[in-house]
């Protein structure tokens, strides 16, 4: 099994989240977080004192599915969180040892679903 | 007990003595007012309780309570989470000591007749001060009203300098300071600059609603305690952008409405003279807040809402001395010039490396002292009969001078008077909070609690039932 993390721009997670229930993944995991890569950050003043900002905010999507999707799973989240500018985010792959749902105890990839 | 009985005796005698001096004053057909703006003319006959007066005072009053709530969410806002309800305590709780203060002993000192820079002991307790009117300061108004009245501005007053040492000032040591400054800074102040005697008054420096006994006593006071206190502990690079600044605007929301009762009360009568008050109070606040944005605009290419605040509160600190005196094109000059005033000032702060972490200094003491000249400058009798005409409507600099004197004083007192204070405090019980507590933020460290539940809120921190306000955090098992 793998899992699909994909750091994509806050408002695209609408599109990306369309874009994966239409391939059918209906199980996922989001999070707000913030980071910082080649995309500039900006500056605020608040009663002209500076600040820069330089870990902006970002989402994090997590998909688990069976080895074989992955490739699948993360060419729609790249289709549907791209702008074409920087900052549009990253997609890592990772493999995942072992998946058990916590109401029956079953493992592996008939516990994904 | 003892001084329970004392002052009980006090109070009866001190009835007596009043009954006795209205009905002398009675006969002796109460003349010589002085330049106390609500001394007018048709008042001049037996003191009578005027009911409109009446009535508008009792809601100014109301309405400078409020003021300090607004302060709390003003400044509430511009602290980071983890300390905002220190913050908001700093405010609250000096309508606690103040109330209890000047009700024994700091309404007498400010407006008892003593000697030209304190009052005496003569309304202690409040003897003496009851439903009939005072034949100087309320004269159409019962003089107990025009004395809680006057307590609204004596407790907001060292509220503001919160402000200045948000973040890092041990509670105690803060509310000892100001209930202490509250009696030895803001009473004699306020004596000197509207009790009957008060040598300032005499002289002919003109503060309307309090520039100088309000804004430039608290705006000084707050930068002397914020460098004796010593800055805030931060790494570099620290976020310290304020935590919720719709709070923030909230609070300015509610200091503009509370100013209406601020400076149109201060005519103490319901008359042409408040509503004109009232005028230019609004007029110079909506300026401030327009060209503050604006500087930001040209500065820093994006109008804030923060900036916007803050620029209504310095128009409406700057109106305040000349409230009762300038008219509608005069408040527009002053809300305009205290934006640039109070901007820079406050720009000066990161080259002089004070931490007046919340800018007091450059909003009230800056935006009191220009609010105090452009008055030397402003002012006309037109507007005021009981005023003085300034620099541009013929009064030459005369006034100017006066007005110049006035913020002298101002700035000595609060000077020396928080040097003095403070001083002792730091080195008795100390100023600050410690390094850990600073740390974790005051609200779990000083107040065992949170103003926001969730993790992230002082999490780290462990308030140990044995005392250890900072336990160490409980190790993971090795997997």
């Amino acid at each position: 099994m793998m899992k699909v993390e994909a750091l994509i721009r806050p408002q695209k997670l609408d599109e990306v989240k369309a874009a994966l229930s239409e391939i059918g993944i209906r199980g996922l995991t989001v999070t707000e977080v913030r980071g910082s890569g080649k995309q500039k950050g900006f500056t605020q003043h608040y009663r002209g004192a500076e600040y820069t900002v330089n870990l902006l905010q970002k989402v994090k999507v997590e998909v688990v599915v069976p080895d074989g999707e992955a490739q699948r799973v993360a060419s729609a989240i790249m289709e549907a969180a791209r702008t074409g500018e920087i900052g549009d985010g990253k997609i890592f792959i990772l493999p995942v040892a072992q998946v058990i749902r916590i109401r029956t105890g079953e493992e592996g990839e008939s516990a994904l679903t | 007990m003892y001084g329970l009985i004392d002052l009980w005796k006090r109070f009866s005698a001190a009835r007596a003595l009043t009954l006795l001096l209205i009905l002398m004053g009675t006969c002796a057909g109460m003349g010589a007012f002085g330049q106390d703006a609500g001394a007018t003319a048709e008042a001049a006959a037996a003191p009578k309780i005027d009911t409109g007066d009446t009535a508008w005072l009792l809601v100014s009053t109301a309405l400078v309570m409020l003021m300090t709530p607004g302060l709390a969410l003003f400044y509430g806002g511009m602290v980071r989470a983890k300390n905002v309800l220190n913050m908001l305590l700093k405010s609250f709780i000096a309508l606690s000591v103040v109330t209890v203060l000047w009700v024994v002993l700091g309404y007498s000192l400010a407006f008892a007749k003593g000697s030209p820079f304190i009052g005496s002991f003569e309304f202690v307790g409040l003897n003496g001060v009851g439903q009939e009117p005072d034949d100087f300061y309320a004269t159409t108004t019962p003089h107990l009203l025009f004395m809680v009245f006057q307590l609204m501005f004596a407790i907001i007053t060292p509220a503001l300098i919160s402000g200045a040492v948000a973040e890092r000032m041990k509670f105690s040591a803060y509310v000892l300071f100001i209930g202490i400054w509250s009696l030895v800074v803001y009473s004699p102040l306020a004596h000197m600059v509207w009790g009957e005697e008060g040598f300032l008054l005499k002289l002919g420096a003109l503060d309307f609603a309090g520039g100088t006994v309000v804004h430039i006593s608290s705006g000084a006071s707050a930068l002397v305690l914020a460098i004796l206190l010593g800055k805030r502990k931060l790494g570099s690079g620290e976020d310290v952008r304020p935590h919720n600044l719709p709070m923030t605007l909230i609070g300015t929301g509610l200091l503009w409405f509370g100013w209406f009762g601020f400076n149109g009360g201060s005519a103490v009568a319901s008359n042409g003279l408040a509503v004109s008050a009232f005028v230019v109070t609004h007029v110079a606040a909506a300026v401030a807040g327009l060209v503050w944005v604006l500087i930001e605009w040209v500065a820093y290419k994006k109008p804030t809402a923060l900036g916007f605040a803050t620029g209504a509160v310095a128009g409406l600190v700057a109106i305040t001395p000349a409230s009762g005196f300038v008219g509608p094109i005069a408040a527009i000059v002053i809300g305009a010039g205290v934006s640039f005033v109070s901007f820079f000032a406050i720009k000066m702060k990161a080259k002089l490396g004070y931490d007046d972490t919340l800018d007091v200094f450059g909003v009230h003491c800056m935006g009191g002292i220009w609010g105090a000249l452009a008055t030397g400058l402003f002012a006309q009798k037109a507007i005021n009969s009981a005023g003085a005409d300034g620099l541009f409507f013929g009064g030459g600099f005369e006034l100017l001078g006066k007005q110049v004197v006035g913020v002298l004083v101002a700035l000595a007192l609060a000077v020396v008077g928080t040097l003095v204070i403070g001083g002792i405090l730091k080195a008795t019980i100390g100023l600050r909070a410690a390094d850990d507590e600073e740390d974790a933020g005051l609200d779990l460290a000083l107040h065992g609690e949170s103003a926001y539940a969730g993790p992230s809120y002082g999490a780290e921190a462990v308030v140990a039932e044995s005392g250890a306000m900072f336990a160490p955090m409980p190790q993971p098992e090795k997997a």
